[in-house]
């Protein structure tokens, strides 16, 4: 599942334009999945019966959108002026490389030389309209064909395993959901289970809306990964979560109060079987969860996430460690959901 | 059902957003005996039918009630917390919060004298435990606390906790009990998870699938010393008829219905338009392809403070204009 996670982490999915990332699941999944289908937002849906037949009771959802940037303007000398798309810190893009549009076109984000900086300056960070993409054009004219306004950029930059089981890439954020989902889609499976690949999580859990309509599930798992803080000098009350030390299983963050007898499942199947887990100690952040939760006459939620440290930049470092844990939490969750429920005679999406 | 007393009853009950079971069940018992049916959705709403002939027809107020979860407990026995549905630090700091189990605890700021107002993420609850072990014995990660201020009567006024918007709750109640027959198909909703941001009533509205609605709530009274002039409505001058806040601009025939009736039944109202502040209302109107939504408000002073301050006949004045409403004949667009 690691060789995946990298294979899907090196592939171009900023909110919007999630094609590569949608094509790979598809050829991943074409040869287990019963059916497979694209809605108009460009959500992966696809469905698998498994031992028992329940229909459509289960979701288990990974968003495929990654943040990124989007190509706002080309400069008269030539420069790219950009917008974020999701949330990014724009301290972690400054000076960093870039890869615009699917032909890869390699930038820097680059801002005015020091010398020029005044003294009032120094303290804070540029605005994003005063950063801009050097994609290293001769001029405007060579700048806008290459890279024309509307195209977007992913941060660049190899996958790199390190230290005691760390991974460093861009993405992670969700392609580690992706990447569960996927490795589980290949079993044999206790329920009927739709696995949803969403888009546009990044800007506003967009893509779920469609999905949680079109399926209307009972249950709905979401597989993310969160934000991780447990970094040098931040008090044991705002480190939220930390990576290498289980999965980590919300009961509320700032989009969903998560169902309560599902987090009693969840962390109760963690005890059962010594996997390590955590919740999530700084209430923040949101997930489909949240529009999954509130669609048509409601939805039961629950999460599982990997610990993220430096979670929306292009170096964000997961344990592998958690990856196979919340492989296994899943599968346990999925066994116990079936367990559960009744048979229904007509399961189809 | 006398009507301070069940007040008190509602108010004291726990229900912080998500964590709405006691204030359900304590609900639930007393709509029973008015309702045909009687159930509890995924998000927690009590959908609570009168069976009718004619259309259907929500009236609903929100049951949660804002307060805060625990979210990291210190080895040295303080818990740390996020603030549920709003309440701000300077709202928090110094004031006594009650989990459900009742066990009780005084929120203060980790900050040095003289720095800065607090943030939040600077506050800590105090439960008197000395240890994780020993705070672990009384609460766990997820546990949600409100302030828990008794009701008091002083004449026409009501000193309590949470009247926002378990004082809609109870209008709600009253009109159940005061409705005689009703030509429409009645569902009473009492929802959950209205303060973190209207999220309850959006599944209760697609299930009921309304054709009008009418959303009962609190708003500011804009009577007081600090009042900035957002909202329209004074406590003791009768019920409010929602014309807009910052979620809705109601459907204008139930404004004018809503007016009419209060005319035709000599019953003293006031129209509220707020600036600010979300209620259902909201929600509901956007829900499936559109409900007609209006609104009846009772004015609150000190919204969101340890102790808000409602009038009595204002209520009494909602539970009226509402019953007129459920009994009326009501039409599709």
């Amino acid at each position: 599942m690691l060789e995946l996670l990298k294979t899907l982490c090196m592939l171009d999915g900023v909110s919007g334009f999630e094609d590569q990332v949608r094509q790979f699941i598809r050829e991943q999944a074409r040869p287990y999945a019963d059916s497979i289908r694209e809605d108009a937002m460009g959500n992966l849906i696809v469905y698998k019966r498994g031992a028992k037949a329940t229909g459509n009771k289960l979701l288990l959802a990974a968003h495929m959108d990654e943040v990124g940037l989007l190509i706002t303007e080309v400069t008269d000398e030539g420069y790219l002026r950009f917008r974020f798309v999701g949330g990014v810190d724009r301290r972690v893009a400054i000076g960093k490389p870039v890869l615009i549009g699917p032909e890869h076109i390699p930038g820097v984000i680059g801002m005015k030389a020091v010398h020029l900086v005044k003294a009032g300056e120094r303290g804070s960070v540029p605005k994003t309209e005063e950063l801009y993409i050097d994609i290293g054009a001769a001029s405007a004219q060579e700048a806008g064909e290459k890279a024309p306004p509307g195209s977007y950029a992913v941060f660049a930059g190899e996958c790199v395993e390190f230290g005691q089981g760390f991974l460093k890439a861009k993405a992670i954020d969700d392609r580690v959901g992706c990447a569960v989902l996927l490795s589980l889609l290949k079993e044999p499976l206790p329920l009927d289970c739709t696995f949803a690949f969403t888009v546009q999580e990044e800007v506003g859990t967009r893509g779920a809306f469609g999905t949680a309509f079109s399926v209307t599930p009972e249950i709905a798992l979401v597989l993310e990964g969160t934000t991780a803080a447990d970094c040098a000098g931040v008090p044991a009350h705002k480190k939220v979560c930390a990576p290498g030390r289980g999965p980590v299983i919300p009961f509320m963050d700032g989009g969903t109060i998560y169902d309560r007898e599902l987090y009693a499942l969840l962390t109760g199947l963690c005890r059962d079987n010594g996997i390590p887990w955590q919740t999530k100690e700084y209430i923040s952040g949101g997930t489909d969860a949240r529009t999954f939760q509130r669609s048509k006459a409601g939805v039961r939620a629950a999460g599982i996430s990997a610990a993220v440290r430096y979670l929306h930049s292009p170096s964000s470092v997961a344990a592998v460690g958690d990856l196979e844990e919340m492989l296994r939490l899943t599968r346990l969750f999925l066994s116990a959901v079936a367990e559960e429920t009744q048979e229904v005679r007509h399961g189809a999406v | 059902m006398e009507l301070f007393e069940t007040l008190s009853r509602l108010t004291a009950a726990h229900g912080v957003s998500g964590r709405e079971e006691e204030v359900r069940a304590l609900l639930a018992q007393l709509a029973q005996p008015y309702c045909d049916e009687v159930r509890t959705d995924v998000m927690g709403n009590l959908i609570c039918r009168r069976a009718g002939e004619g259309p259907r027809v929500m009236l609903s107020a929100h049951m949660d009630t804002a307060g805060l979860v625990v979210s990291h407990i210190q080895e040295e026995g303080y818990l740390r917390f996020s603030s549920v549905g709003g309440l701000t630090a300077r709202q928090l700091r110094g004031q006594s919060v009650r989990f459900a189990n009742g066990i009780t605890g005084v929120v203060d700021a980790a900050t040095e004298k003289g720095e800065k107002e607090p943030a939040l993420s600077d506050l800590y609850l105090d439960i008197g435990a000395d240890s994780r072990s020993e705070a672990e014995k009384l609460v766990s990660l997820g546990d949600t606390a409100a302030f828990h201020v008794p009701a008091r009567q002083q004449g026409e006024r009501v000193l309590s906790s949470g009247l926002d918007d378990r004082a809609g709750c109870l209008v709600l109640l009253l009109v159940m009990e005061a409705l005689k027959s009703a030509p429409n198909d009645l569902y009473f909703v009492f929802t959950a998870q209205s303060r973190v941001g209207l999220r309850g009533v959006q599944t209760a509205a697609y299930a009921v699938d309304p054709a009008w609605a009418v959303v009962v709530s609190a708003t500011a009274a804009d009577d007081t010393p600090q009042a900035d002039h957002r909202g329209s409505c004074a406590l003791g001058r009768g019920a409010g008829v929602k014309v807009m806040d910052g979620s809705v601009i109601c459907h204008p025939r139930a404004v004018e219905l809503l007016d009419r009736l209060a005319e035709k039944h000599e019953i003293p109202v006031q129209h509220e338009v707020y600036k600010a502040g979300r209620s259902d209302a909201g929600a509901v109107y956007t829900t499936r392809v559109g409900v007609i939504t209006g609104g009846v408000s009772f004015p609150v002073r000190h919204l969101g403070a340890p102790v808000e301050i409602a009038d009595l006949n204002d209520l009494r004045r909602c539970v009226q204009l509402l019953q007129v409403f459920a009994e009326s004949e009501l039409s599709d667009l």
